[in-house]
C-alpha cells in the first residue's frame, strides 16, 4: 500500500495528461460561466431598454434633457411632465441621509470592531442587523404614527412659531410644519442605512491585519491613535464602498419615503415641507396613470432612476478599486 | 533637534537610579550598565509555552543577540520586553520585566509610555500602506505632537539614511509606503523605529528580507547606534550574531539555555546544546 502510494507520487509528473478531459472540463465551465454572466448583463440591459422604450413617448414630447430639467408635473390639466422635482427630492434626501448616517454608523462600527467586549459587541451587532431586517413598510408605519407626529410637536412647530415671530422671512424656507416632509423622510432614510454602513465598515476594520495595529502600538500609539493611523486608513476602501452602497439604497428606497415625504409634486420644496422622490412618485401614481403620456413619464423616471443607481454602484466599485489597498476587493 | 536632546536629558535620571537594582551580569560587567532586565519571565499562549522562566539582562550601549531554532520563543521573549503581548488575547505574561529598575508590567504603568521608550522592528515589514513614506517615518513623532516641519524633515532624512533607504526614496517621499518592495518596506520600518529615538531598540530579524549590501548597512547601523542605545536583536544568522552583538542568549524550546558574552558563546560555550546549534548540528 505504502509502496504503491510512493510510486504514484513519484511518478505524478510523468503521468500523461488526459488533455481532452482537462480541455472539455475547462471549456464547459467557461461556457456556462460566460453565459450566466452574460444573461445577467442582458437582463439588466433589457430592463433598461424596456424602460427607455416605454418612456420614449415622454422623452419625445419634452426632449430627454427637457424632461429632466422640467419642473412642472401636472397630470391633471396641462399634461406637462418634468422630472426635476423628483430628481431633486431624491438627491437631497439621499445625500443628506448619508451625511447624517455616516459618522454615527462609523462610530458604531469602530466601537464594535475595536472597543466592545465580545458579548456586548455581539448584542449590538444583532440589534443593528435587526434594524436592517425591518421591512420598510413597517418603518413607514412607525414613522407615520410615532416619528412624524413627534417631530411635528417637538421640532417643527417650535421652530416654526419661533420663526414666525422673529424671522418671518424664513417661513417659506422652513415650510409647512405638518410633520410629513423632506426632513422627516431624510432622517428615517438615515436610520435605515446606518446598519449597512456599520456592517460594511465593521467588516473592513476587522480585516485589518494585526501586524498593522501592532506597528502603531509599537510606536507608542494609544488605542484611538491606532484606529486613526492604522485601522481606518487600511479599511478606507471598504468603508467608502459601504457608504456609497448605502447611498444607492437610499436613492432606491421607496416605501418608507413614499409614506413619509408628504408627496408634493411641484416646486417649491421647503426644509420641513412635503416633497417627492423618484421612487415615491412612481409608486404613488402608476395606478392612477390613465393617460399614455403620464404613464410614459413615470417609466421615463424609472429609466433615470435606473441610470442613477447604476452610476452610483459603478462609482462604489471604482472608489473601492482606486483607494482600497486590497486591490479592489470589497472587504 | 531640541526635542531629541531633551529626551536624552530625561533619560539620564532613571538610568542613574538603576545602579541599586541591577543584577550581577557576566564577568567584568558593571551593574549600572543594565538597561532592561527580566526576572523569571514566562509567556504562555493558553496551554502552549512561549518562553519559560527567563531571567536575562539587556545591557546599555551593548547589543544583545537572541538566537535559537525556529519556534523556540525568541519573538515571544522580545515582544514581552515592550508589552506587545497586551494585544494578544490568549497570551499570559508572568514574572517581571524591569526598565531602569522599574517593572513595566506594574499596574500603574501605562504601556503607551513604555512603547515610546522601547522601539520595535517587527519580523514582518509593517509600513502603513496608505501613508506616504515621509509620514511613515515621522509617524511616531507626530504622535507625540511634533509638528515643526523642519525638525520632521531633518529626522526623516536622518532616519532614512541610517536605514540605508534614503537614496532610493528621496525623490518619492510622498508616494505611499505600500508601494515599496519587501526589503524597502523592512528598511522603512527600521527608519520609523529609529525616528522616535527610543532608549531601547528591539529588532526581530531585521535583515531577514534584505540583500547582503543592505544587511551590511543595517549591521553597520546597529554598530553605530549602540553608542547610544541598548539594542536587542533576534537573528537566524550566526555570523551576524557573532559580528554585531556583545552578548548572546541561546533559546531552545522556550528555555534560555545559555547567556554570555558573544565571544564566549561562539568560541567556548558551556552548554552542549549551544555548541551543537552554533556548529550547525541541529536547528
Ligand atoms: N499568538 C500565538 N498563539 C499561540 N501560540 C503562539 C503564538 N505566537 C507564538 N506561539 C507559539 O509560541 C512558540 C514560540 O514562538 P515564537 O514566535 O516566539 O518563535 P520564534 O523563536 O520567534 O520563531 P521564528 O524564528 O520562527 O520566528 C511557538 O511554539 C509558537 O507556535
Ligand atoms: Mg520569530
Amino acid at each position: 500500500m505504502d509502496n504503491k502510494n510512493q510510486k504514484a507520487s513519484r511518478n505524478i509528473s510523468s503521468i500523461p495528461l488526459k488533455a481532452i478531459y482537462r480541455w472539455l472540463g475547462d471549456r464547459i465551465f467557461l461556457v456556462v460561466a460566460f453565459f450566466l454572466g452574460l444573461s445577467i448583463i442582458l437582463l439588466a440591459l433589457g430592463m433598461a431598454l424596456v424602460l427607455y422604450q416605454e418612456g420614449s413617448l415622454s422623452f419625445k414630447e419634452f426632449g430627454f434633457f427637457g424632461f429632466m430639467r422640467g419642473s412642472t408635473w401636472d397630470p391633471g390639466v396641462t399634461l406637462t411632465f418634468g422630472a426635476l422635482p423628483f430628481i431633486f427630492g431624491t438627491v437631497v434626501t439621499s445625500v443628506f441621509a448619508l451625511a447624517i448616517a455616516f459618522f454615527p454608523a462609523l462610530a458604531i462600527a469602530i466601537f464594535l470592531a475595536e472597543y466592545a467586549p465580545r458579548w456586548i459587541g455581539g448584542v449590538i451587532e444583532n440589534l443593528v442587523n435587526l434594524i436592517a431586517a425591518i421591512p420598510s413598510v413597517v418603518v413607514g408605519i412607525w414613522g407615520i404614527f410615532v416619528f412624524a407626529p413627534w417631530m411635528r410637536e417637538k421640532v417643527y412647530m417650535p421652530l416654526w412659531s419661533w420663526s414666525s415671530e422673529n424671522a418671518p422671512a424664513l417661513e417659506p424656507i422652513l415650510g409647512n410644519p405638518i410633520g410629513y416632509g423632506m426632513t422627516t423622510a431624510t432622517i428615517i432614510l438615515a436610520l435605515m442605512i446606518i446598519p449597512f454602513i456599520t456592517a460594511l465598515a465593521k467588516d473592513a476594520m476587522r480585516q485589518v491585519p494585526k501586524e498593522q495595529r501592532e506597528a502603531a502600538y509599537g510606536l507608542g500609539a494609544t488605542r484611538w491613535e491606532v484606529i486613526r493611523m492604522a485601522v481606518i486608513p487600511y479599511a478606507r476602501g471598504g468603508i467608502m464602498a459601504g457608504a456609497i452602497l448605502a447611498l444607492g439604497r437610499a436613492i432606491g428606497e421607496t416605501m418608507a419615503v413614499a409614506m413619509l415625504i408628504g408627496n408634493k409634486n411641484t416646486f417649491p420644496f421647503s426644509i420641513f415641507g412635503p416633497a417627492a422622490t423618484m421612487p415615491s412618485v412612481i409608486i404613488n401614481e402608476f395606478r392612477e396613470a390613465v393617460g399614455n403620456l403620464h404613464l410614459s413619464s413615470l417609466m421615463a423616471i424609472g429609466f433615470i432612476l435606473f441610470i442613477i443607481s447604476l452610476a452610483v454602484n459603478l462609482l462604489a466599485a471604482y472608489i473601492t478599486r482606486k483607494i482600497s489597498i486590497t486591490g479592489g476587493k470589497i472587504l | 533637534m531640541n526635542f531629541i536632546t531633551n529626551i536624552k536629558k530625561n533619560k539620564k535620571e532613571p538610568t542613574e537610579k538603576t545602579s541599586t537594582s541591577a543584577i550581577a551580569g557576566g564577568e567584568g560587567v558593571h551593574p549600572h550598565d543594565v538597561r532592561m532586565e527580566t526576572k523569571n519571565l514566562s509567556v504562555m499562549y493558553g496551554k502552549t509555552v512561549g518562553v519559560k522562566n527567563v531571567s536575562l539582562p539587556v545591557y546599555n550601549e551593548k547589543v544583545t543577540a537572541f538566537i535559537g531554532p525556529s519556534g523556540c520563543g525568541k519573538t515571544t521573549f522580545l515582544r514581552a520586553l515592550n508589552r506587545m503581548h497586551d494585544l494578544t488575547r490568549e497570551a499570559v505574561v508572568t514574572g517581571e520585566v524591569l526598565l531602569d529598575g522599574l517593572d513595566i508590567y506594574a499596574p500603574k504603568v501605562n504601556p503607551v509610555t513604555i512603547r515610546r521608550k522601547i522601539g520595535m522592528v517587527f519580523q514582518k515589514p509593517t509600513p502603513f500602506p496608505t501613508m506616504s513614506i515621509y509620514n511613515n517615518v515621522v509617524a511616531g513623532l507626530k504622535l507625540v505632537g511634533i509638528r515643526d516641519r523642519k525638525l520632521l524633515d531633518e529626522v526623516c532624512e536622518k532616519a532614512l539614511q541610517q536605514a540605508a533607504l534614503w537614496n532610493e526614496v528621496k525623490d518619492r517621499l510622498n508616494t505611499p509606503g505600500g508601494s515599496l518592495s519587501g526589503g524597502q518596506q523592512q528598511r522603512l520600518s527600521i527608519a520609523r523605529a529609529l525616528a522616535i529615538e527610543p532608549e531601547v531598540l528591539l529588532m526581530d530579524e531585521p535583515t531577514s528580507s534584505l540583500d547582503p549590501l543592505s544587511s551590511a548597512k543595517i549591521e553597520e547601523l546597529i554598530h553605530d547606534l549602540k553608542t547610544k542605545y541598548a539594542i536587542a536583536i533576534v537573528t537566524h544568522n550566526m555570523q551576524q550574531a557573532a559580528r554585531v552583538s556583545d552578548y548572546t542568549a541561546f533559546f531552545y524550546v522556550g528555555n534560555l539555555v545559555e547567556f554570555d558574552e558573544t565571544k564566549k558563546i561562539f568560541t567556548n560555550p558551556s552548554n552542549e546544546q549551544t555548541e551543537n546549534y552554533i556548529s550547525g548540528k541541529f536547528g
